[in-house]
């Protein structure tokens, strides 16, 4: 069979020519795909207080701000955001050494000392948590920061999907008429998985 | 110089992202074509209202920078 040999080295050649044709046509057209697939981002809000609060809000208002779908799935203390009115949230400043204890207003001398109050103190003082909240609402608003309940409204506007994570709804013995009627969805882990496998960001926070 | 605008935000005083977020909320209620003018003291919204006419697809038209205050002119598309 004199003509084996030849077979063989055609189909070589033929393979090395598709693969490299291949190879060309596909990442054209995976650039063209990426391109045109609007992008989206999927994140988990597990945080209730008044600092965890911004950072679902601030990502997913920015990003249905860019033109992406945006969703995020509020699971245990984060169901706390989507309750209609949102402007009672504390920050707390015990057992959380990273938040810098200082106070918006006085001289500038005055603004720059870190008041490093013991953890046993901050437990003991009566009304530390709500003090230390009101002035941290305040350096918010010194700093234009948008305050939480408006920026929940910018995502509604924008079309962030708000799901509620039915499970822990339950748990904590909410119910949808505790929450803003833009929730839309009261859903599990089956629904958000899918939702986090086609986004290209996905988040826990 | 001041360019021709339909809608005008002040965003003055706002830090990141609310210019931003302000803007895209006035563009939603907007017609193609039109106009809007933001006003911004934010430096850091120089950038982020770039990356926001590139993802977008909404065109920036022009920008002008006096004494720490920034103005953007964007068009819906």
């Amino acid at each position: 069979m004199g003509s084996l040999p030849e077979i063989a080295v055609l189909d070589e050649l033929i393979n090395l020519r598709l693969d490299e044709i291949l190879s060309e046509r596909l990442g054209k057209m995976l650039t063209a795909m990426k391109a045109n697939k609007t992008p989206s981002m999927a994140i988990i809000a597990t945080g209730g207080t008044l600092d965890t609060g911004y950072l679902p809000f601030i990502l997913s208002a920015t990003a249905a701000a860019l033109g992406w779908n945006a969703s995020v799935f509020f699971t245990f203390y984060g169901l706390q955001l989507l309750k209609k009115d949102i402007s009672d949230l504390k920050v707390s400043p015990l057992g959380n050494p990273g938040m810098p204890m200082t106070v918006p207003f006085g001289p500038r001398w005055f603004r720059d000392i870190n008041w490093e109050i013991p953890n046993a103190i901050q437990a003991f003082v009566p009304g530390f948590e709500a003090v230390a909240t009101s002035l941290m609402k305040r350096k918010f608003r010194d700093n234009g920061v948008a305050n939480l309940t408006e920026l929940r409204h910018l995502c509604v506007d924008a079309g962030v999907h708000l799901v509620a994570c039915q499970m822990t709804v339950d748990l904590l013995g909410f119910t949808p008429d505790d929450f803003i009627p833009e929730v839309t969805e009261y859903a599990g882990a089956a629904t958000f998985l899918p939702m986090a496998r086609d986004a290209d960001v996905s988040m826990f926070m | 110089m001041s360019t021709a605008h339909d809608f005008d935000i002040d965003a003055r005083g706002l830090n990141c992202p609310l210019p931003v977020l302000r803007a895209k909320q006035a563009i939603g209620h907007m017609q193609r074509g039109q106009v809007l003018r933001v006003r911004a003291t934010d430096s850091d919204s120089v950038r982020d209202f770039g990356a926001f006419c590139r993802h977008s697809g909404n065109e920036s038209v022009s920008f002008e920078e006096n004494g720490g205050e920034y103005i953007f002119y964007l068009r819906k598309t």
